[in-house]
């Protein structure tokens, strides 16, 4: 059992009536319909040898996070080639650890996996070892002696509810970007194994036949109330779980229930919402694998011509459900900001130039340009280090309900992503709104094109490099 | 491998593909514990024993509107030849907790502990299921008050056929395993699991055949329950 330490968080009675009461009405507190997923998304990064400054490792990881909702795990990928197990001598092994951190909830304890931690860790790993999802045999390099070891760690960073659905898509994530050092068998009687340095061969992803996503239902009441993708509170509130892992083919990967009494009219139910849920969560994780794989295409690209490039890296934001600020919402926010008083906004502003950022802005505030002459941009582009908080802002966005967080999730790498320097820094306020937890969910603002940058000219890899220069 | 002969249709074990194993309980094998009872399940053999409800050890783990149901499983380092994860170990003491929290009437005894102790002396397969049975048994042997009688089964689908019970030979060949228990009468699934894949409409056939197994090992049990009854009955001297 979960060791409950003082400074557990407790929920009262009448917080728990209430969502009971809200969930025999059909209704959820936090707006969403029975079957809806809190908004999801998802970030790679991958760690290359040649952009890491000191790197004491040859290894190229794969590493995703996710954010559903306000849970938000890390997902982080690595490779070891060991001997393979006796009864399985062509067959690469995969592993599973998870890390459950005090800081995601106090209720966890450092060190030793609870029962909880376990039993997540058992989920994923039969999602995706035991339904074959990864392909094993392509990972063996010599029968009986030399196999890869494919480790997967999941860092649970914060505990907002149903922290298995979301592992699980970070895991996928981590996977699908994770790239293994070729190794050939070599030297002088081709038995000396050669593991290809990653700047000589380009590295191999994995073999990944489908992709298991698991979906999790809570149970209220006597068993005839369910709902997906519970949150902190309603995790707290549920009489018991049920966790499925389907692929978008209609195959049943994994099943974990225990608990709480269901008919089993309610699981095959359950079975079909999640087999639409699943085919949902999969066109995400693809989509998202596209975009940023094109990203990494454009990064290798520029690298070439330029020695000294630091690639972009942007966010992938890739959310369900996908809302678009209508113009109303713009006009509002472009007014605020023209009222606001210019050395509010001035204060801190960078001495060098804003860099142009590509076509898709949606408002420009024609009206305010900064002392510099550096424009303004829409609430789209958000310096990720906020120097200022500016109050009436953090009401403004507020109304807005939401407004999209993007570059904050760049920290997973040590690279220099393109900044936009704007004069008045809006990611406070986003981010205080988001702390606030307004009722509404967050709802995106655009689809995930806006955040790919128009293509780099000459001029923005010399200005980076002035930048570095003055530091 | 054959699992199933394709012209006999006999299994590796001689039974036929809806064939239940043979089963075998007895209650009252230990006797300090308030409630114990010993289940077979084919080769698979467990023992199963449970204390009167405690003070809760722990006092942060206590809940002050219902018992704490606590499960400890554990497999006799002679019970089988290969090594078991103990994170494995872990899952099932987990889901064993779980499943007869469902059942027992928890609320009836708020800050208190009950301590259901599981040890697989022989495994052939199916030692959840196994526990989960002899949990119930014992609990009945003990008098907790409870909703209604757990039973758990296997169910895999290899060869193409839906198999019931899998021993341990056709569990090891990687295919589907789906482990039910259910609330006899009440007809409710406390305990699904699934490892492996399959496609959703098998999954409901071999579902179902888990469920058909479960129902009749309840039959099974309450005939033992009614016997141990009339024996006390004899014993008192009524």
């Amino acid at each position: 059992m979960e060791q409950r330490l003082a400074n557990t968080w407790q929920m009262t009675v009448n917080e728990r009536k209430f969502i009971e009461m809200a969930l025999a009405a059909d209704l959820r507190v936090d707006d969403r319909g029975p079957f809806d997923y809190r908004p999801c998304t998802i970030t790679f990064g991958r760690h290359k040898l040649k952009y890491l400054q000191f790197s004491f490792t040859n290894r190229v990881g794969g590493s995703s996070e996710v954010q559903l909702g306000e849970t938000h795990v890390m997902s982080y990928v690595t490779s070891q080639l060991v001997q393979p197990y006796r009864d399985r001598p062509n067959e690469g092994t995969l592993s599973i650890f998870t890390e459950f951190s005090p800081m995601a909830d106090p209720a966890f304890e450092a060190g030793r996996p609870g029962e909880f931690a376990i039993e997540l860790g058992r989920i994923v790993d039969r999602g995706l070892r035991e339904s074959g999802a990864v392909d094993m045999e392509s990972l063996c390099v010599v029968v009986g002696k030399l196999v890869w070891s494919i480790r997967v760690d999941l860092h649970i960073l914060d505990n907002g509810g149903n922290l298995i659905d979301a592992a699980n898509i970070a895991a996928l994530a981590s996977l699908l970007t994770f790239r293994r050092p070729e190794c050939t068998l070599g030297g002088d009687d081709n038995h000396e194994l050669i593991i290809h340095d990653i700047e000589d061969r380009e590295p191999l992803p994995l073999i990944i036949h489908h992709l298991p996503v698991a979906v999790t239902f809570a149970v209220f009441g006597e068993g005839n109330i369910m709902v997906i993708d519970p949150s902190y509170k309603e995790e707290a509130v549920m009489g018991g779980r049920m966790t499925i892992t389907m692929n978008s083919n209609g195959d049943i990967c994994a099943v974990q229930k225990a608990g709480i009494g269901i008919s089993s009219s309610v699981i095959i139910r359950c079975l079909e919402i999640c087999a639409v849920k699943a085919a949902e969560i999969t066109s995400k994780i693809n989509h998202a694998n596209l975009l940023d794989s094109q990203m990494e295409s454009f990064n290798d690209g520029r690298s070439i011509q330029y020695p000294n490039f630091h690639p972009v890296d942007v966010a992938i934001q890739d959310n369900l459900p996908d809302v678009i600020m209508n113009k109303k919402q713009i006009e509002n926010l472009t007014g605020h900001l023209a009222a606001l008083p210019l050395d509010a906004l001035d204060r801190n502003s960078n001495k060098s130039g804003a860099v142009v950022v590509g076509t898709n802005t949606r408002a420009k505030f024609e009206n305010n340009q900064a002392r510099d002459g550096v424009p303004f941009y829409s609430p789209s582009n958000w310096d990720p280090y906020p120097r200022k908080l500016c109050s009436c802002l953090a009401r403004s966005s507020l109304k807005l309900s939401g407004l999209p967080e993007d570059v904050e999730e760049d920290k997973v790498n040590t690279t220099q992503s393109v900044k936009v320097e704007c004069g008045l820094e809006h990611t406070k306020g986003a981010s205080s709104s988001r702390a606030l937890e307004t009722a509404s969910e967050y709802t995106t603002v655009e689809a995930t094109s806006q955040y790919i940058k128009a293509p780099k000219t000459l001029k923005d890899a010399v200005k980076i490099q002035n930048r570095k220069m003055r530091k | 491998m054959e699992y199933v002969d394709s012209l006999t249709g006999f299994r590796l074990d001689g039974r036929r593909p809806n064939d239940i194993r043979q089963i075998r309980a007895e209650i009252g094998v230990v006797a300090k514990a308030d409630g114990s009872a010993l289940f077979e399940m084919g080769n698979t053999k467990v023992i199963a024993a449970v204390y009167r409800p405690t003070e809760v050890q722990n006092k942060g783990q206590q809940i002050n509107n219902q018992a704490l149901v606590r499960c400890e499983y554990s497999m006799a380092n002679f019970s089988t030849r290969d090594l078991q994860e103990d994170q494995r170990g872990t899952e099932i003491s987990l889901v064993i907790c779980q499943t007869m929290e469902a059942c027992i009437l928890v609320h009836l005894m708020p800050c208190s502990q009950i301590d259901i102790f599981v040890q697989v002396l022989q495994a052939d397969g199916e030692t959840r299921s196994a526990c989960i049975n002899a949990a119930t048994l014992t609990l009945a042997d003990a008098c907790f008050p409870m909703r209604d009688i757990v039973t758990s089964c296997s169910a895999g689908y290899l060869s193409s056929t839906p198999l019931l019970h899998l021993n341990y030979v056709e569990d090891s060949a990687r295919g589907p395993d789906v482990t039910v228990g259910i609330l006899a009468k009440m007809d409710k699934v406390t305990l699904l699991q699934m490892g492996s894949k399959l496609p959703i409409d098998i999954f409901e056939n071999v579902m179902q055949l888990a469920i058909e197994g479960c129902k009749a090992i309840a039959q099974y049990i309450r005939e033992v329950l009614l016997e141990n009854t009339k024996l006390l009955e004899s014993r008192k001297g009524l």
